[in-house]
C-alpha cells in the first residue's frame, strides 16, 4: 500500500514547487490518488518555499504534511531547521548537503546527504539541483517510475521545455544513483 | 390643424412624482426626445440611480435596470460588456454621483466605457430631504448644515465636468442647464452629442445638468430658476471640457 | 478527455467556462487571483469577456448589470472583499438576477490572513446584506467536486432565477488535485423574456428592480420570494454520509474541513472507535434532512469547522435537542490536523 506524504522545502528558485508538481503529475498518471498543496503568502518571494505532496492508492484526505511526513526533502539550511521535525519516525530526510553541513540531531530517521548542486552541475543545468534530490527520492521511496516523471516534466513544463528533459532525467538517475550507494552502505554497516 | 408640439414616443404616459419646479422633468423628457429623434428607443438600456433618479424607468419608454446607490456607472458596464451594439446611458443625481458614486464615475471614464452618463446636478440631497451634497454651494442651507455650507468645515463643492475632463478615457464633457428655453434647447444638443459619440464608439461622455430643487432650497419654482442662475452658474461655469478631438 | 493535475481556482475557472460563464468581473485579492488571471487568459478566447472592476462595489454591480442585461455574469473574491459585495449580493436576489460568485475564503475578521479559514459561514448562508433573502450555497471538498458544482451553477442560477454561491477556502483554492471535465447534461432553461435588453419597439418596456415602496407590495414580492427559496430547500440540498452506519459519533464538517476529518475518522476506525461524517455540500439549503436519518448507534454529534463555530448553528437546530452537539474548531488561518481532531474526539467521548 502507498501513502506517501513529502514535503519539499528550500528558497524561492531552488525548484522545490516543480519535483512537488513533477511527482503529483506521475502519480496521477499511475492513476493514484495525488494532491499538491504549496505554501502561500507574502513571504514566497525569496523566502522559504514548501509544498506538500501526498501520493497514495487511496483517496487523500487532508493534503497538508505536518508532523506525519513520510519524507522531507530540504534544499537549503533554514528548511532543515524548520522542518527536521517534520519527519515520522522511520521516515526519509533528504538534504542537500552542497549547501546544508549542519549535522542532523534525530536517530529515529533516515538521512542522506546528496550533493545536488554538484550532481546537477555534472548533468549540465545547475538549476537541476531539485531534479537530483527528485531523483534520490523515487529510489529509496519509489511510489512513482521514473518514465512517469518524464512524461510529466512534458505535462507540467509544456512543449519548451522538452529539450530539457534528457539532462533531467540525468540528474534524477544521478540522484538515484548517490543514495543506491549510500543505502547500500548503511546496511552493510 | 397641424401638430406643433407633440409628447416624445420616448416618455411613458406616467405621471411623474418629481415635486412642482424641479427640473428633472425637463431634462428626461430631453433624453426621451433625443432617444426617439435617433431611432435607439427600441435599442436602449438606461441605469437609473437612487434618489430623485431612480424612478426614471417610470417614466421613459425604454428597458431600465435600477441601480444600488452610487453604482449605476458598474452596472452600466456591466450591461455595455454585455450588449456593446445597445446604446446604454446612466442617470444620476448629484448625491449618488459626486459622493457615493465617486469611484465608479471616475473609473467609467477611466475606462473609456461606450456610454453617456446625464449627470443632474442640483447641489442637494433632494430625495431623503435636502441634506448637505458634495455640490452644496459655499453657504447654502441645507438640513445637515443649518448654518449653511462651512467649506473649513466640509470643503469647497466638487466640480466633476472639471474633474471627469482630465480622465483620457472621456472624450466628451459639457455642462449645460435648463433654467430658460434657450438654455434647454442647448441641453437637448449636448445630450444628442453624448448619445451620438457613444454611437460612434468615441468612448465616455457625460453631460452635467444644473437643475433646480424648490423644495430642498425652499424656494418657489421660479424663485429656483433665478437661484440657480445667479449662484449655480458662477461656480459651476457651463461649457464643453472636452470634446472628441481634445480627447485624441 | 484525459485528468489534469489543477489548482482549485484554475479548475474552477475552467469549469465557468464550461459551464457557459459569459462574463467576468472581479477584483484582485489573495488567495482567488488564480481565478480571474485564468479567466483573462482563457474567457476571451471561449468568446466571454473578463473585466477588472476597479473594487468589489463595482464587481459586483458589474455582475448586476450583466445579468440583468441577459449575460451569465460571475464574480469571485475571498471573505473581506465578499463583505463588500453583499450589497450587491442583497439586490441580485432581490431582482432575482442569475449570477455565480465564488468565495474562497480567509481568516479573519477584518483584513485577517490570506491563509484558509471557515470562518464565512454565516456571509455564504445568512448573508450581510439587508432583507429577507437566501443564496443556494455549494461548498466542495475536492477539486473535483469544485469543478462539478461549477459546471453545474450557470443553469442552476439561470433555472432559479437566483444568485449561486460556491464557497471555496485557501487550502482548495492552492492546491492541485487530478480533474477531469466530463460534458454538462444539457438542462431545458427558461427565456430570458425579462432581461433588460431593448424592447426594440415591439413590447412593454422591461424593468429590472428592486424598490417597492408600497409595504403591501413588497410582501407579496417576499413571499414570493420565499415560496421559490422553499423550492430550492426542497431541490436541491445535498450531503455525503462517510462511514455513519454504527457510528457513535457522527461529525459534521464540510469543504477542506470534511477532508481532514475523513483522516480523523480513519484513524479512529483502526483503534476501534465508529465514528461518521456527514458532510453538507450544499449549506444553504443545509441538509437538516441528514440529521433525521442518524444511525441508532449515534450518542453525540460534533461540529468541526475552521471557525469558532458558525455552522454548528444549523446542525443544533437540525439536531434539535435529541443529542447533544459539540463543536472543535481552528481559526485564524489554521488548518487542523487529523491526529487533533481524533485527540479531542476521544476526550469527549471519555476514551483517554
Amino acid at each position: 500500500m502507498i501513502n506517501e506524504r513529502i514535503l519539499c522545502a528550500g528558497f524561492g528558485g531552488q525548484g522545490v514547487m516543480s519535483i512537488g508538481q513533477l511527482l503529483a503529475y506521475a502519480g496521477m498518471l499511475e492513476d493514484k490518488h495525488v494532491t499538491w498543496l504549496p505554501s502561500y503568502g507574502p513571504e514566497m518571494r525569496g523566502g522559504t518555499a514548501y509544498c506538500s505532496v501526498v501520493v497514495s492508492d487511496k483517496p487523500v484526505g487532508s493534503p497538508i504534511v505536518t508532523g506525519n511526513a513520510t519524507c522531507v526533502i530540504v534544499m537549503n539550511l533554514p528548511s532543515l531547521l524548520k522542518f527536521e521535525a517534520s519527519v515520522k519516525p522511520g521516515g526519509l530526510l533528504l538534504i542537500n548537503s552542497s549547501l546544508i553541513d549542519k549535522p542532523v540531531d534525530r536517530q529515529d530517521i533516515e538521512v542522506y546527504g546528496i550533493l545536488a548542486n554538484e550532481l546537477a552541475v555534472k548533468c549540465g543545468i545547475p538549476r537541476a539541483a531539485n531534479m537530483v534530490m527528485l531523483g534520490a527520492y523515487l529510489a529509496l521511496a519509489g511510489p512513482v517510475r521514473i518514465e512517469s516523471i518524464a512524461l510529466a516534466f512534458k505535462k507540467v513544463f509544456g512543449a519548451k521545455a522538452e529539450r530539457l528533459l534528457d539532462p533531467n532525467i540525468q540528474a534524477l538517475h544521478l540522484g538515484a544513483e548517490a543514495v543506491t550507494g549510500l543505502r547500500q552502505q548503511s546496511i552493510a554497516a | 390643424m397641424s401638430v406643433i408640439f407633440a409628447k416624445s414616443k420616448g416618455l411613458t404616459d406616467q405621471e411623474t412624482h418629481y415635486c412642482p419646479g424641479c427640473t428633472h422633468g425637463i431634462i428626461q423628457r430631453l433624453v426621451a426626445e433625443v432617444l426617439e429623434e435617433l431611432g435607439l428607443l427600441g435599442d436602449t438600456i438606461g441605469c437609473a440611480a437612487v434618489g430623485c433618479s431612480i424612478l426614471t424607468y417610470n417614466y421613459l419608454n425604454i428597458d431600465m435596470i435600477e441601480s444600488a446607490h452610487g453604482r449605476a456607472p458598474a452596472v452600466a458596464t456591466g450591461a455595455k460588456r454585455v450588449h456593446p451594439n445597445k446604446t446604454v446611458f446612466t442617470y444620476q443625481g448629484d448625491g449618488d454621483l459626486a459622493s457615493i458614486g465617486t469611484a465608479e464615475i471616475v473609473h467609467v471614464a477611466h475606462r473609456g466605457e461606450k456610454i453617456t452618463t446625464i449627470f443632474v446636478n442640483n447641489a442637494i440631497y433632494g430625495m431623503t430631504g435636502g441634506q448637505m451634497a458634495p455640490t452644496t454651494l459655499p453657504g447654502q442651507k441645507v438640513t445637515t448644515a443649518p448654518g449653511g455650507r462651512d467649506v473649513a468645515h466640509s470643503g469647497m463643492p466638487l466640480k466633476v465636468s472639471e474633474m471627469i475632463a482630465q480622465i483620457p478615457g472621456a472624450v466628451y464633457v459639457e455642462r449645460v442647464s435648463v433654467h430658460n428655453p434657450r438654455a434647454v434647447r442647448h441641453a437637448k444638443k449636448a445630450i444628442r452629442k453624448g448619445f451620438e459619440y457613444q454611437m460612434a464608439g468615441k468612448g465616455f461622455s457625460l453631460i452635467e445638468v444644473l437643475s433646480t430643487c424648490p423644495t430642498g432650497w425652499g424656494l418657489s419654482p421660479v424663485d429656483s430658476l433665478t437661484w440657480l442662475q445667479e449662484n449655480m452658474i458662477p461656480y459651476y461655469p457651463l461649457g464643453v471640457f472636452k470634446t472628441p478631438e481634445e480627447a485624441k | 478527455m484525459p485528468k489534469s493535475l489543477m489548482k482549485g481556482n484554475e479548475a474552477l475557472a475552467l469549469a465557468a467556462i464550461k459551464g457557459g460563464c459569459s462574463h467576468f468581473f472581479g477584483y484582485p485579492i489573495t488567495p482567488q487571483n488564480e481565478i480571474p488571471e485564468f479567466l483573462a487568459r482563457e474567457l476571451p478566447k471561449a468568446g466571454g469577456v473578463f473585466l477588472q472592476a476597479e473594487s468589489e462595489l463595482a464587481a459586483i454591480n458589474m455582475v448586476y448589470g450583466a445579468a440583468a442585461t441577459g449575460g451569465r455574469a460571475m464574480t469571485s473574491s475571498s471573505s473581506p472583499g465578499i463583505a463588500l459585495m453583499q450589497e450587491g449580493m442583497s439586490s441580485l436576489a432581490a431582482a432575482e438576477l442569475p449570477s455565480v460568485i465564488v468565495n474562497v475564503q480567509r481568516g479573519g475578521p477584518g483584513i485577517g490572513t490570506i491563509q484558509p479559514s471557515q470562518a464565512d459561514y454565516y456571509q455564504m448562508t445568512r448573508g450581510g446584506g439587508n432583507g429577507d433573502y437566501r443564496i443556494l450555497s455549494f461548498a466542495p471538498a475536492t477539486v473535483q467536486e469544485g469543478a462539478e458544482m461549477m459546471m453545474a451553477a450557470f443553469d442552476l442560477a439561470d433555472f432559479y432565477r437566483t444568485p449561486v454561491f460556491i464557497v471555496s477556502d485557501g487550502m482548495l483554492g492552492q492546491m492541485m488535485e487530478p480533474v477531469e471535465f466530463p460534458e454538462r447534461p444539457l438542462r431545458t432553461l427558461p427565456e430570458k423574456s425579462w432581461a433588460a435588453v431593448g424592447h426594440g419597439g415591439s413590447r412593454k418596456p422591461n424593468t429590472i428592480k428592486t424598490l417597492v415602496l408600497d409595504p403591501g407590495l413588497l410582501e407579496q414580492k417576499n413571499l414570493r420570494l420565499q415560496e421559490k427559496f422553499t423550492r430550492i430547500a426542497a431541490t436541491e440540498s445535498r450531503f455525503e454520509n462517510y462511514r455513519t452506519d454504527e457510528a457513535e459519533l457522527v461529525l459534521c464538517a464540510y469543504g477542506s474541513t470534511a477532508r481532514i476529518v475523513k483522516n480523523s475518522i480513519d484513524l479512529l476506525a483502526e483503534e476501534g472507535i465508529k465514528a461518521g461524517l456527514i458532510r453538507p455540500q450544499t449549506l444553504w439549503p443545509f441538509p437538516s434532512s441528514a440529521f433525521q436519518q442518524l444511525p441508532p448507534t449515534c450518542r453525540t454529534i460534533l461540529t468541526v469547522e475552521m471557525s469558532c463555530g458558525q455552522m454548528v448553528d444549523d446542525v443544533r437546530l437540525a439536531v434539535n435537542g435529541r443529542l447533544p452537539v459539540a463543536f472543535y474548531g481552528r481559526s485564524g488561518g489554521i488548518i487542523p490536523v487529523p491526529e487533533e481532531i481524533v485527540a479531542h474526539i476521544k476526550v469527549l467521548l471519555g476514551r483517554v
